[in-house]
């Protein structure tokens, strides 16, 4: 029985995720690639801390899958997985050292995701000129990881364990 | 109480260590920039192509599967007005005229990139 609930809260929080990178994704862009919120994020934060390391990877992963079958490209794939499982690992880390609260590890983890990204293009490009890049990026970012920190401390506060 | 506190302070360390790193290195570029004279095409990392930023011109792009970047050279700038990708990130990012400067076109793995002191030279490979 707990394992299925599990389950179902990780599928939840799963298409919680996928919408959230819909609605962002209505969002006008301001035209630098990497530039975005990154609200699906809020999910992954919420899972992390309320389930685990493994239950967030799994939500973050078939996200970004998901996305990028229906949305998306199976190019941009690459960059995204890039992304998402360096971030993970800089959240995973920083949540066990128990440094920051959940804004600073959202930050942080935005901050992987573009480095994540930004390393694969340079892999696929072979160019390091596009590292120049990240500083834009982590400024451009650095509001949003804040928010998707506060929305994510305030949903494990308020929504009862299950 | 106190726990919470002392986490807040570290988010607070990282976010401006973050703010003020970031910002120092995009100050440090800004001051630093030269103007280029050449808009250099890289596909996959190769050199493929040279344009002058001096003379006026049009150029379709065809990456080696087949998408296309419209790039245009005008008043010293090179910019890219058309593209085959989906996601059109390459018309939208801004024209480049200085040294070192980019427009990057992930889905066609180009790479326009401003260089300086150097010939004027067309080679298309």
């Amino acid at each position: 029985m707990k394992k299925t609930r599990r389950l179902t809260v990780m599928a939840m929080l799963t298409a919680a995720a996928m919408i959230l990178s819909y609605v962002e994704s209505l969002l006008p862009s301001p035209g630098i690639p990497g530039i975005k919120l990154g609200l699906a994020n809020i999910a992954v934060i919420f899972a992390l801390y309320r389930l685990g390391w493994k239950e967030a990877a799994a939500v973050s992963l078939v996200r970004v899958g998901m996305v990028s079958v229906l949305f998306g490209s199976v190019g941009a794939l690459f960059y995204s997985v890039a992304g998402a499982v360096l971030s993970l690992a800089v959240m995973t880390l920083l949540r066990r050292l128990d440094v920051f609260s959940a804004v600073g590890v959202s930050v942080a983890g935005g901050v992987a995701h573009n480095l994540g990204q930004i390393l694969m293009a340079m892999a696929l490009l072979e160019t390091e000129r596009l590292i120049w890049y990240l500083p834009v990026l982590v400024l451009s970012g650095l509001g949003g990881g804040i928010l998707v920190g506060l929305c994510g401390a305030l949903l494990v506060k308020r929504i009862p364990p299950v | 109480m106190e726990e919470k506190k002392r986490r807040v302070r570290a988010d607070v360390l990282l976010i401006a260590a973050l703010l003020l790193l970031s910002g120092a290195f995009l100050l440090i570029r800004q001051l630093r920039r030269t103007g280029g004279n050449m808009a250099v095409v890289y596909v996959n990392g190769t050199r493929t192509a040279a344009y002058p930023l001096s003379e006026d011109i049009t150029v379709t792009l065809i990456s080696p599967e087949g998408g296309t970047n419209v790039l245009v050279i005008e008043n010293g700038a090179a910019d890219v007005r058309d593209a085959s990708c989906p996601d059109k990130i390459c018309v939208r990012m801004h024209a480049i005229r200085y040294a070192g400067e980019t427009i990057t076109c992930l889905p066609n793995r180009t790479m326009i990139q401003i260089e300086g002191r150097e010939k004027a030279e067309v080679d298309l490979g």
